[in-house]
This record gives C-alpha cells, structure tokens and sequence, in this order.
C-alpha cells in the first residue's frame, strides 16, 4: 500500500482533503450543503465530454464549474436558493446524458469519474493540483472573515462591508475550484461528503470558528487516508469508504452535541 | 442503448410510446404534487438526494434481479423515514444530515455498481438506473407504476391541510393538537414513492428536474396552494410529454440515433421555470409599484 | 378554588433546560375571559412558560391544567414569538385564517360558505381585510401578526397565548391591538396570556399579571404585584418601582435614584410617549 507507485496517490489525496475540508468550513458554515453537491456532480458531464473530445478533463471540469457558478448565482435571487442547485444540476446532467447517448460510449473512465479514482497518478498531475490548491487556500485565507461574518447574518455583513453578492460569488468559486481539484481523486458523486461529513463534526467539538476549520481539516485529512487504505485493504471501491466515513464523522458530531447539552451548566 | 425507438413509424399506436406516455404522466403528475410541498418545506436537497439514494436499491435489483421499481421504491422509503426519523427542526441541519446520508447512500451504489460490473451480469446496468430509459420500460410495470401513483397522490390529498400549516410554522400545526411528525413522516413516504417513480422513468439523476422543476416554477406565480398544484401538474405533464414527442422526433434529425427522453424533458422544465420566474419577476414589480403609489398616496 | 373551572392552572410548574433551571415552582390561574400579562425582561423565562402550557416542552415537576383537564388541542389559541413567515409560501393571508381553523384536519377543503364567513369575520375583527388578499410571508411585520392574531381566534380557543405580540407594533398599533385582544377575550370568553418585557402599554388593560424574574413567578392583580417589597422579594435583591409620568419602571436601586434624579434634572427626557 506504500509502494512507490502509491506515493503520488497518497500526496494527491492529501492535498485534496486540506482543500476539501477548509472549504468544508464554510459550506457547513453557509448552509450550503446542496451547491457543494451539485456543483462537482454538474461538473462531471464536463469530464465526460473531454475525454470524449480527447482534451484535459481538468478543463472539461473547468469550463462547467464555471457554467454552473453562473447559473446557480442568477437563479438564487428567488425565493427558495436550493431549487437554484437543482434545476443547474438536472440541466447539466441532461446535457452529459445527450452527450453519452449520441457518443454511443460508456466508458469505465466514466464511473472513475463519478466514484474516484486514485492510482495512476502522475507527477505532473500532483503539481498542477498542489498549483491549484495553493491559490484557493489563499483565497479562503484573504476572505475567511466576511465569509464568516456573512454566513452568520447576510445583513450584517451587508451592513459592515457594503455590497455581499460578491461573497457569494467567491465562495462559489471557490467550490468550483475545489471541485476541479478533487473530483478526478474522489469522484463527481462523493466530493461534497468530504466536505460536509468532517466540517460537521468539527463544529460540535469547539464553539471558536478557527479551531472548528482546524479540526476540519484534519478530520478530512484522515478520512481520505482510511478511505484509501481501506479501499486498498477491500480492493472495493474508493467512493465506498469516503461517503461512510463522512457519516461516521457526523454521527460523531451529533453524538457529542447531544453530550454536550445534556452536559452544559 | 439510451433510447431504441422502434422502427414503426406511427407515434401513438407504438406500444413502447404508449407505455412511455402513461408511466411518465404518472410520474409527473405525482412529482409535481408532492414536489409542491417538497419545495415549500424547503426539501428540494432531501428529494434529490432520495432520486439519488434510491439508486442504490435500483442497482440492488438489477444485481439479484428482482423488479427495478421494488429496488428503488424499497431504497427511497427506508431513506426517506431514517432522515424523517433523525430530522431536525432547523432547515440548514436538515441539509447537513442530507448530505451526509446521499454521501453514504451513493457510497453503497459505488460498491453495487462495482459488483455489476465485475459479475459482468448485466451490462449498462449502471446507465439504466442512473440515466433511466423510458423507452424500454416493459409493459409489465405499468400497473404496478400506476398504483404506485394513484397511492401518492391519495396520500397527499390526505395530509394536504396539516402539511400546509405544518410548512407554515411547525409550533403552529402543534399548538392545535396536530402531531407533526406523523404528517412529516407520510410525506417522507409520498416523497420515496414520487422520486422512484421518476427515478423508473428519467433515471435517478434527474428526477429531480420532474420533482423540484415544475414545483417551483407554479409557486412563483401562484397566490393560492391549489394553484400551484394543478399549475405543476401542467407544467410537469407538458415536459414529459413534450419530451417523449421531440425524442421520438428526433430520431429523424441523427439518423438511426434517437436523443435520450430526459435530455428533452429536462430542458422543457427549465424553460418553464425561467418563464415563471419573469413573469412573477414582472408581477412582482407591478405589485411593488402600486404598493408603493398606495403609501405615497 | 374558584366555582367556574380555571381557564388555566399552573401549578408549582418546574422546567430545566440544558441542566439549568430555567423555571421555579411558577403558579398562578386564569379565569375564562381573562386579560392577563406575562411580564418578565428577557431571558426570564415567558417564551418556556408558554411553551410549557402548550406542551412543547415538558415539566420536570408540577402540573399545568386546562379548562377540560386537557394539555395542548383544539381549545389554545398561540402565536409565536418568532414570525417571519417564509415568502416562499403560495398562501395569502386569507389562507392562513382558513388554515388557523381546520388547518388539523385531513384532505382539501370543501367550499363552504360559512367557512369562509368565518374567516371574513376574523380577518375584520382584527383589521386585517386590507391585505387579506396578498402573499402572508410579504406583509409586514406588525401586519403578520395580526393574521396570526386571526389565527389563533378563528378557533374560538377557550385560552389565546401570545408571545411578545406587541414587539414589532408602532404606538398606536400596540394600543389598538391590546384594546383589540381585551375586546376579544371578551366577546369570546377567552382567557388571554400575554407576554411582554414592558408592562406599560397593558396597565390599562389587564386583570392580572403574572411577573417574571429568574424563572420565578409572582401573580396577582398588577397594583399588588408592581410593589416595591413585593418585587424585591421576587428578585431576591432591592428594585425600586418608580412611577414617573404615568409609566412604571421597575429599577435596581442605585439605578433608581439616577432616574429619579434625572426626572428632576430634565422632566422631558426620560418621559415617555403617552
Ligand atoms: N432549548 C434550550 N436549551 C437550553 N436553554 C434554553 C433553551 N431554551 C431557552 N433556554 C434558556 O432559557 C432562558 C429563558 O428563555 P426564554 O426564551 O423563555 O426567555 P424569554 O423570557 O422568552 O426571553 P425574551 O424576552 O428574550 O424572549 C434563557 O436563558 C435561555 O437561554
Ligand atoms: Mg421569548
């Protein structure tokens, strides 16, 4: 499991569980648990339609994150912001499934793209994506407080630093980048639980911010490295052990809250 | 694979077609009733994640080779009551939870969808349940799809007024003796069996275009809940039958290549939808200038 | 014990939350058609008192009574604290009455026309016909909660509760909804409890307070309870209440003679709005 091969793997994985659980912050943070859904599995047509045009998939990924960025961003001002998430997600998929069906192909690339794949790992890759995360870890850093001021209450962020929609749209595309990086390790379908599963958890273990995006990221940082070693171990899929251990890490958390009321005073 | 459209040419003595038209109408009409109330209660992320979760029990199926329809019926109710069951009071932790069950739900499909494949039993197992294919429903399962239909919609007229005052203010629906939860959880059942109808027919993936779509398009325009009901009923039945006509159609435009029924589907829902948001966008503005000539006067 | 069965009886009712007492031993009754304030400053407990009458939340100790020996049902009236409604919601105001009606009861609705004379009634007794037609999560704030007032009355509840009902109401709306909820407790022979964190815009109109502080209750009609020893004893250190301009204010004692001495100073400062 540690062979030579592996290590490219390995550090791949990693750099994608610290993207993955610091944006994980603000999504639990933001409520915004259905866009970090929506946005990798709507991007994956896009990976589809490279390989099948026989370009990079990272600019397939690309080129639809930033479709979705867009159509969730106009379609949140109604009433109800998750149906944004939904109608970008049916429309992006409908438009993978005309792909698929007028190619005639389905190809095995395909389901690594929905459910992970992470050996044949180049070195190339490895730094493009360390590139990558680099730059959206920096921005998250820049934009970490009115991210948080804005999660809290939109108005008072409003209020403190003038117009937010551009908030929204930073953390959109923050996602997106988030999203480019990991779906080609994770897979399109499981991405977001990396997010949500550790994010969650953390929260219920500390009432300061800093120390909740901390154990974010740490708690992320293991459950890819269980979800590989057990994947190896089981030679079942990736995905498999990502999505159980997201759960189990927010069964933890919801665990620990109902201790901790139960507890307080 | 996606589609085979059959090689007679009349739409509406085509069996497959006919099969395809009742199923789908079926389909919509329960997926915009219960899609309705879905919206309101804020669920469109609970209803998705139950199309998606669903698929684990249709992968399930194919992979023991039981009824498709009984897989994903099986896997959304069961879904559907643990996140009832473990619900919490708050929208955004109702969310979380969410994520985190379609997380593991979609884990376990991973791991089914691998079997399929590598017990090599069934091919494009996976793109039948993800992608759903309309055309090749079997006749078999049209009484068992209606049934299922029929049985939604019953139960929504049943809770029909305490969900309404439930989506209200839960305290409120409590204060008059109503046992929410009991509401709460029928509607959790009525969501499984509309998201796997829809699931049979678009596939699990986009059946939340026919659930959340023509919902939230009828209730931007509509004033009153009944309007919104048989206004997402037409918007819904339009689509899928208007989807089922064009790919039928469009077997002419790529020769001996039909375009998939939910591609079509999918874009006629989000059509009406950004033509319901203008018009309300519109109303709203007119509204909002005549309140406002009303202060001023 | 009164000869007419209590509208409501709370009896050395305890509640604890998260491990802390949030309630002591509070005790008091209402009679049928009483007008009663539930006075406390924030954080003194109203919200879970009501919420405990309700049965939303439990007692760890004693015992809370209706009219029929019942808990929560068809015969309390509420309005929450909290109401934004959600804009979201295809309902108009209208609705929302219908709903406060038989909003409990399985399947659609039939037309009816008394139903609907019902609503009408309701929405007029409370001023609401104005906006009766447009979406209820649109309207303004003071505006909800009077078709949340509507609510609760269309019912006919024998006991109405409501939670911080004159908070987001301008002067003259606050004086016309208590006269408003005094003529229908009347009219309905429903006993009112009320809460709010200032007392004066209800002198006029109640029979009986129930005054909170620190999740301990005293109640009683307001000129025995808004006494000086009687609230000190209540808080468990020494409140002045002080009577300037026709308002009561309830003070520590240091705080008391700042006021009183800012009166002296500048009479129009610290009076308040008839
Ligand atoms: N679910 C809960 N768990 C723990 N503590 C709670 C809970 N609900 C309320 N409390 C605490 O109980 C106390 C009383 O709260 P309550 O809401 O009854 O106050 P209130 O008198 O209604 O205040 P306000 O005027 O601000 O509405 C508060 O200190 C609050 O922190
Ligand atoms: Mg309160």
């Amino acid at each position: 499991m540690f062979a030579p091969f592996m290590v490219h793997a390995w550090l791949l994985a990693t750099i994608v569980a610290l993207v993955s659980g610091a944006i994980g912050f603000f999504v639990v943070a933001r409520r915004a648990a259905f866009p970090a859904h929506a946005l990798p599995l709507g991007a994956f047509p896009g990976a589809a339609a490279a390989s099948l045009l026989g370009v990079n998939q990272l600019l397939g990924l690309a080129v639809f994150c930033a479709l979705g960025v867009l159509v969730i961003s106009q379609l949140q001002r109604g009433e109800r912001r998750e149906v944004a998430s939904a109608l970008w997600l049916a429309l992006s998929l409908a438009a993978g499934v005309l792909l698929l069906s007028l190619s005639g192909v389905y190809a095995q690339s395909i389901n690594g793209l929905l459910f992970g794949q992470v050996l044949g790992v180049s070195r190339e890759q490895v730094v493009s994506v360390a590139v990558l995360s680099v730059g959206a870890l920096g921005v998250l850093a820049l934009f970490a407080r009115p991210l948080l001021l804005d999660s809290l209450s939109g108005e008072l962020a409003a209020a403190a630093l003038g117009r937010t929609g551009r908030l929204e749209w930073i953390f959109l595309a923050m996602l997106a980048l988030t999203t480019v990086i990991a779906v080609p390790v994770v897979g399109a379908l499981l991405v977001f639980t990396l997010m949500v599963g550790p994010a969650s958890a953390a929260r219920a273990f500390t009432n300061r911010p800093w120390r909740a995006l901390a154990g974010s990221v740490a708690l992320s940082v293991a459950s890819v490295w269980g979800a590989i070693a057990l994947a190896y171990l089981t030679n079942w899929p990736v995905g498999l052990f990502v999505g159980l251990l997201g759960a189990a890490c927010y069964v933890s958390g919801r665990l620990r809250s109902a201790g901790a009321v139960a507890q307080a005073g | 694979m996606l589609m085979s459209v059959p090689s007679n040419p009349g739409f509406w003595v085509n069996e497959p077609v006919r099969v395809a038209l009742t199923v789908g109408a079926g389909a919509a009409l329960v997926c915009a009733v219960v899609g309705c109330a879905t919206v309101m209660r804020r669920q469109a992320f609970a209803g998705h994640a139950l199309a998606d979760v669903s698929s684990a029990g249709g992968s399930a199926a194919y992979l023991l080779g039981l009824n498709p329809l009984l897989g994903f019926l099986g896997m959304a109710a069961a879904v559907a009551v643990v996140m009832e069951w473990a619900d919490m009071r708050e929208v955004r932790e109702r969310d979380l939870l969410t994520g985190v069950v379609l997380g593991a739900g979609l884990g376990l499909t991973a791991l089914l969808l691998y079997f399929d494949a590598t017990m090599g039993s069934v091919s494009g197992a996976a793109m039948t349940v993800l992608f759903g294919s309309m055309f090749t429903i079997p006749a078999t399962i049209v009484p068992v799809a209606l049934a299922v239909a029929g049985a939604a919609l019953v139960a929504s007229a049943i809770i029909y007024r305490p969900l309404l005052l439930s989506a209200l203010a839960a305290d409120l629906a409590r204060a008059q003796g109503l046992r929410v939860r009991a509401v709460t959880l029928t509607h959790a059942v009525t969501l499984a069996l509309a998201v796997s109808l829809a699931a049979m027919t678009v596939g699990a993936i986009l059946a939340t275009a026919l659930l959340i779509g023509p919902a939230a398009a009828a209730l931007r325009l509509a004033r009153r809940p009944f309007e919104a009901l048989v206004l997402a009923a037409l918007i819904g039945l339009g689509a899928t039958w208007g989807g089922i006509a064009l790919a039928y159609e469009s077997f002419y435009w790529t020769p001996g290549r039909g375009w998939p029924v939910s591609f079509f589907i999918v874009i006629l829902i989000f059509v009406a939808y950004l033509l319901s948001s203008w018009a309300a966008t519109r109303r709203g503005a007119r509204r909002g200038a005549a309140l406002y000539g009303c202060e001023g006067a | 014990m009164s000869t007419v069965a209590a509208a409501l009886t709370v009896e050395r009712a305890c509640v604890e939350l998260g491990g802390r007492p949030i309630l002591r031993e509070v005790s008091f009754q209402l009679a049928p058609g009483e007008f009663c304030g539930l006075i406390g400053s924030n954080g003194s407990g109203k919200t879970t008192l009501l919420r405990a009458i309700l049965g939303f939340v439990r007692l760890d100790s004693g015992q809370i009574r209706l009219a029929d020996g019942t808990t929560a049902g068809r015969l309390v009236g509420y309005v929450p604290q909290k109401i934004a409604l959600d804009p979201g919601l295809p309902l108009r105001a209208r609705d929302v009455v219908a709903l406060g009606l038989d909003g409990a009861r399985l399947g659609p609705a039939l037309p009816s026309r008394r139903r609907a004379e019902q609503v009408e009634q309701m929405l007029h007794a409370v001023g609401a016909e104005a906006f009766a037609d447009q979406r209820v999560g649109l309207l303004s704030g003071g505006q909800q909660q009077r078709v949340l007032v509507a609510h609760a009355l269309v019912r006919r509840p024998r006991l109405l509760l409501l939670d911080e009902p004159l908070a987001n109401l301008d002067v003259r709306s606050t004086a016309e909804i208590v006269a408003l909820l005094r003529r229908l407790s009347r009219e309905y022979g429903a006993a009112v409890l009320l809460s709010a964190h200032d007392m004066n815009p209800l002198l006029p109109a109640m029979d009986r307070i129930v005054y909170l502080a620190h999740g301990s209750a005293v109640a009683g009609k307001a000129e025995e309870v808004v006494r000086t020893e009687v609230l000190s004893e209540l808080y468990g250190y020494h409140v002045d209440v002080v009577r300037v301009h026709g308002r009561v204010v309830v003070v520590a004692a240091e705080a008391s003679d700042q006021i009183r001495a800012a009166v002296a100073r500048d009479p129009v400062h610290t009076a308040s709005v008839p």
